[in-house]
C-alpha cells in the first residue's frame, strides 16, 4: 500500500497527494495527519490535489473529513490547486466541501494561512 | 410474365442509353438551359457547364455495364454541398438533376417508340432518386453550417477578460442553458488557474431573463470557483431580474451580488486590498496596501 507523505514547513504541514488513493491509503493518511498535527502542534494543513484528476464522492468526503480532524486539533485546513474538472464533478456530486478552506495553489494556501494567523493575533490584541 | 416484364425494361432501358448517347448535344443543350435558368444567373455559366458535363458522363457511365454509380453520387453530393454554402434554394439544387428529365422528354417524344416511353419510366425513376439523393446532401450540407456556426457563437459569446492583476470577468450575454454554461464554467475556471486570479466577476447585464435554471448554473459555476480558491461576485443584476428572482425564491446564499459591473469591480478591489485614492485635479491614484 502507497502512504501519502506528510512535510513540515515551519508550522504548516503538506500533503501532496501524487497517487491514486485507495481507502487503505486515505485511512492511514487520516491517521498520520492527526498524529503528526498533534506531534508537531501544526496550526495549518494543506492538502495540495494538484495532481489529482479523477475525483468520487469517497474523495470528496475524504478532504472534509481530514479538515474536521484538523479543526478538533486547532488547525486550518486549506485544499490547493483543485482541477477545474475535478471542481465541477465536486459540484455535480453536489459536494461544497463546507468548513474546508481553498486556495487556488500552494503559494497562496501558504499565505492564507498566515494571513489567518495574522488576523487572530489582531483580535487576539484587541 | 415476371421475365417478359423485364426484358421490356431492359428494351427501354437501352433504347434510353442509346438515346442519350445519339442526341449527347441536344439533350445537354436543353438540360443546360433549364438548369441555367434557375439559377438566377447567380451561377457562373462556364462552370455550370463543367458541372453538368461530368454529371452527364457519370449518369452514362452509370447505365454502362459496370454500372458504377460511386462517381455520379459523389458528383451530386459534391454540387449540392458547394450549392449549400452558397446558399442557393433547395428547388435551385433539385432543379438540376430534375432539369434532365426535361430534357429527355422531348427526344424521347420525337422518337415515339414504346420502348422509349417505357424506358423514359425507368429513366425517371432514376433521376427521382438522384434527386432524393441530392436533396440529403443539400439538407446534411446545410445542417453541418448550422452546428459549425454554433459552436463559433459558443466561443465567439463566452470571452474571459483580465479586468486587474488578480481580478477576471466573464461578462455574458444571451441566453444561458446547459451546454452553454458548461463552456463558461471551464472557460473560467481555467483562466483562474491560468492567471491565478482569486476573484471573478460574472457579469449578467446582457442576459435577458433568469429563471431557476439559469440560476442554478450561475450558483453551480460559482461553488466550483469556490472549490478552487476563487470568490465569485455576480454582477449586472437588473430590476426585473432581481425582482424575478425574488419571487422565484431563488436562494443566492452568501454569494455576494452587485447591481453593476463597476460595483463589482469595486468589491473585488477592496477584498484584494487595493484602495483608490483620488488627488486633486481628475487623476486617479492607485496604491496597494501591504499586509
Amino acid at each position: 500500500m502507497d502512504r501519502v507523505p506528510v512535510l513540515k514547513l515551519g508550522d504548516i504541514l503538506i500533503v501532496s497527494i501524487q497517487i491514486d488513493l485507495q481507502d487503505q491509503s486515505v485511512l492511514a493518511l487520516q491517521e498520520d495527519l492527526a498524529d503528526r498535527v498533534v506531534a508537531t502542534g501544526a496550526r495549518g494543513v494543506i492538502i495540495d490535489i494538484t495532481a489529482v484528476e479523477i475525483v468520487d464522492s469517497f474523495i470528496g468526503r475524504m478532504l472534509a473529513t481530514i479538515a474536521a480532524i484538523s479543526r478538533m486539533l486547532d488547525a486550518e485546513t486549506v485544499v490547493v490547486g483543485m482541477r477545474p474538472a475535478v471542481a465541477i464533478t465536486l459540484v455535480e456530486l453536489g459536494l461544497s466541501l463546507g468548513g474546508v478552506r481553498t486556495a487556488l495553489n500552494l503559494e497562496k494556501g501558504v499565505a492564507l494561512l498566515n494571513h489567518l494567523d495574522g488576523a487572530q493575533i489582531v483580535t487576539a490584541a484587541q | 410474365m415476371g421475365v417478359t416484364l423485364s426484358v421490356h425494361a431492359d428494351a427501354g432501358r437501352r433504347r434510353i442509353e442509346e438515346l442519350l448517347q445519339e442526341n449527347e448535344e441536344p439533350v445537354f443543350k436543353r438540360w443546360l438551359e433549364i438548369a441555367g435558368s434557375s439559377s438566377n444567373g447567380h451561377v457562373d455559366r462556364g462552370s455550370l457547364v463543367g458541372q453538368l458535363r461530368e454529371l452527364y458522363q457519370a449518369l452514362r457511365q452509370s447505365f454502362g455495364e459496370s454500372s458504377d454509380s460511386s462517381d455520379l453520387r459523389g458528383l451530386l453530393a459534391e454540387l449540392s454541398r458547394s450549392r449549400a454554402r452558397q446558399g442557393f434554394t433547395p428547388t435551385e439544387t433539385a432543379i438540376v438533376v430534375f432539369g434532365l428529365k426535361e430534357a429527355l422528354y422531348e427526344i424521347v417524344e420525337n422518337d415515339g417508340s414504346p420502348e422509349a416511353l417505357r424506358g423514359f419510366v425507368w429513366f425517371s425513376r432514376v433521376i427521382d432518386e438522384l434527386g432524393l439523393f441530392t436533396m440529403e446532401s443539400y439538407a446534411a450540407a446545410r445542417e453541418r453550417i448550422i452546428i459549425d456556426q454554433a459552436e463559433q457563437l459558443l466561443e465567439l459569446s463566452t470571452p474571459v477578460v483580465k479586468l486587474w492583476e488578480g481580478i477576471v470577468a466573464v461578462p455574458l450575454v444571451g441566453t444561458l442553458d446547459s451546454a452553454r454554461t458548461q463552456v463558461v464554467m471551464e472557460k473560467l475556471l481555467q483562466t483562474l488557474v491560468d492567471t491565478g486570479s482569486e476573484h471573478a466577476v460574472i457579469d449578467i447585464t446582457g442576459v435577458p431573463a433568469v429563471d431557476t435554471q439559469v440560476a442554478q448554473h450561475l450558483l453551480k459555476t460559482v461553488v466550483a470557483a469556490r472549490l478552487m480558491g476563487a470568490e465569485c461576485v455576480i454582477s449586472g443584476i437588473r430590476p426585473q431580474i432581481a425582482h424575478t428572482i425574488v419571487t422565484l425564491g431563488i436562494e443566492f446564499g452568501d454569494i455576494v451580488t452587485k447591481a453593476s459591473l463597476a460595483d463589482a469591480l469595486a468589491h473585488a478591489l477592496r477584498q484584494s486590498g487595493i484602495e483608490f485614492v483620488k488627488h486633486r485635479g481628475t487623476r486617479i491614484a492607485v496604491r496597494t496596501v501591504e499586509e
